[in-house]
């Protein structure tokens, strides 16, 4: 019996280590398919500005500009939205409307890229198109539908961030006379701030990685966006767009674009893991530090007061 | 905050209006993108759209074929990822005290989970349909499938499985139970409803993703159902990105992403609701 049970222990052991192997067979994979490709035409070719496949020219540099400054974009919608959002329902909401609105932001997450897509080339590339002017299909329409994209991501982390601190810190706010929002701008969001940091950081990793939605409202055309209502392409729409007719070197470069995406995405999740995990102390000491100086300067100041 | 423009109270109405006023954007744009997909997608949507073959690329016709070989390649998706992924999280739940490996295997599944679709999408050709030669297959987009939601099902399983309460795995060691009959004959049925919810939040999220499949399932238009695992199919939001990208036809798309988000939002709201529940009666 103790034996059998041993084994169980080994096997369950073996499948646990399932999702560290996937991404270790990724990083074996993409690498093996496009690292040697770099090598061989040399990093100024791969990071030059000139994207042409049939003239054996391989520069990225311009898609990098294109996703980062979609990104740029994305978050300037979502994270200020995404955390208001978060404060609503963490902080003023009661529990009942908490509760009503909680789905609304899953059926959010739920929908297709896409779907959002499709509502960007129907509906925001003629907006843009009308009223701003330029082609429509454009870094602004990306940034726009992406910001709406990450909202989920940005909501529910800052959410967990908000939950994690501890009831007694708003109590003590509000008993010693602050408002409502005192408590949550002077309180609870700067205790919260490292989970709201990881929110945002995992924010950037969607946006950076989002690939159907993108392909469908930014043009594609590789140039350097020189205003937010030009076309641009993305690190991910180029891989969208050729994989399916390249080969050999060409294929070998869209390989090697994944390479710089997965870099990052994993550099953006080692980050956001390790600002996560100093979240789950429940008080850093710094912070009870800062509690204890607020509570002896507002003694002092209540004294005077209360002797004669 | 000099002056007594701004009062205390006054911050706090004005930060409470800006707030709300956030939050109802937010909701407006949400209810905007339902209704509008709904709204001119739903009007299509007959019993003569759900159970015919497509014609003329998608012109005309219906999407039975493309319905069922989403099924397919999604529900072989979740199975494949569900042994993994409940291996992990009984794993993560039962046996570990925490330290190093634990936390490898759990920075590693968050790693996966933040991993672009189009990346694994990458993978899943090279490996799947070129190394392993699938070829473009409802097995290799499954397969791929699988990697993709194996985070999720580990992170739900392992919370179904907290939700468990200790006095269930103690009592049943007390009567001389081993772990493992405990964790098979106690534990792992208490905690099945919570652990089955989780598998259908991993189907919602596998049929609306795309990038992933692309690459893997193929993307021509099947004219009748597959027949072999091998066949290669086009799935549900694959046949809406043609039909979107390429203008071949405003109602057929419409009306296929009328389908692809009642369907979604319907499996992820229940099954949302159901794990709420799960989650309560252990609570």
């Amino acid at each position: 019996m103790r034996l059998a049970d041993k084994t169980v222990e080994r096997t369950l052991g073996l499948l646990a280590l399932s999702s560290i192997l996937v991404l270790l067979s990724i990083t074996f994979f993409i690498f093996k398919e496009g690292a040697p490709f770099v090598f061989r035409v040399g990093f100024a070719n791969f990071f030059s500005t000139e994207w042409h496949p049939t003239a054996g020219r391989y520069g990225i540099s311009y898609m990098i500009v294109g996703t980062a400054a979609v990104t740029a974009g994305a978050l300037a919608f979502g994270v200020p939205l995404g955390v208001a959002c978060a404060v609503v329902l963490g902080e003023m909401a009661g529990q009942r409307t908490r509760e009503l609105l909680k789905p609304a932001i899953e059926i959010l997450a739920g929908i297709p890229s896409v779907v959002f897509g499709f509502i960007g080339i129907s509906v925001v590339l003629p907006w843009i198109r009308l009223y701003l002017g330029g082609p429509g299909a454009s870094g602004l329409a990306g940034a726009l539908i992406l910001g709406v994209m990450i909202l989920p991501t940005i909501i529910a982390i800052s959410l967990d961030a908000l939950r994690a601190v501890p009831r007694s810190y708003r109590d003590a706010s509000l008993a010693m006379g602050a408002t409502e929002w005192q408590t949550i701008w002077r309180v609870v969001l700067p205790a919260a701030r490292s989970g709201i940091l990881a929110a945002v950081i995992l924010g950037v990793g969607r946006a950076v990685g989002e690939t159907m939605a993108v392909v469908m409202v930014t043009g594609n055309a590789v140039q350097l966006p020189l205003s937010p209502l030009e076309p641009l392409r993305t690190l991910t729409a180029n891989l969208a767009l050729e994989m399916a007719y390249a080969s050999g070197d060409h294929r070998a470069a869209l390989f090697a674009t994944g390479i710089v995406l997965f870099v990052v995405i994993v550099g953006l999740n080692t980050v956001a893991a390790l600002v996560r995990s100093r979240l789950a102390r429940p008080a850093s000491r710094a912070r009870r530090a800062r509690s204890r100086a607020i509570t002896t300067t507002e003694t002092e100041q209540i004294q005077p007061a209360v002797t004669p | 905050m000099s002056g007594r423009l701004l009062t205390p109270v006054r911050a706090q109405l004005v930060a409470r209006t800006i707030l709300w006023s956030m939050m109802m954007l937010a909701l407006t744009v949400l209810a905007l993108v339902l209704w509008f997909v709904l709204r001119r997608g739903l009007q299509h949507v007959d019993w003569a759209f759900l159970s015919q073959p497509p014609t003329d690329s998608g012109r005309s016709g219906g999407i039975f074929p493309i319905l069922i070989g989403t099924l397919e390649v999604t529900l072989l998706g979740v199975a494949t990822s569900a042994p993994l992924g409940i291996g992990t999280a009984i794993y993560l739940a039962e046996y570990t005290k925490g330290g190093r490996l634990t936390r490898a295997i759990r920075f590693g599944s968050e790693c996966l989970a933040g991993v672009p679709s189009i990346i694994i999408g990458l993978f899943g050709f090279v490996l799947f349909v070129t190394t392993l030669g699938l070829g473009w297959s409802i097995l290799a987009g499954a397969l791929t499938l699988a990697l993709m939601t194996l985070p999720l099902v580990i992170r739900t399983s392992e919370e179904a499985l907290r939700a468990v309460p200790a006095a269930y795995r103690e009592v049943s060691l007390s009567l001389g139970a081993s772990k493992w009959q405990t964790i098979v004959r106690v534990v792992l049925p208490a905690a099945l409803p919570g652990i089955f919810t989780g598998l259908i939040l991993g189907l919602g999220r596998a049929i609306g993703e795309t990038a992933a499949l692309i690459f893997t399932a193929g993307s021509s238009l099947p004219h009748q159902v597959p027949r072999s695992l091998l066949d290669g199919t086009r799935t549900l939001s694959i046949h809406f990105y043609q039909l979107a990208r390429e203008g071949i036809s405003a109602d057929h798309a419409y009306a296929t992403a009328a389908v692809l988000v009642l369907a979604i939002t319907v499996i992820n709201l229940g099954s949302s609701f159901a794990m709420h529940r799960f989650m309560r009666r252990y609570g």
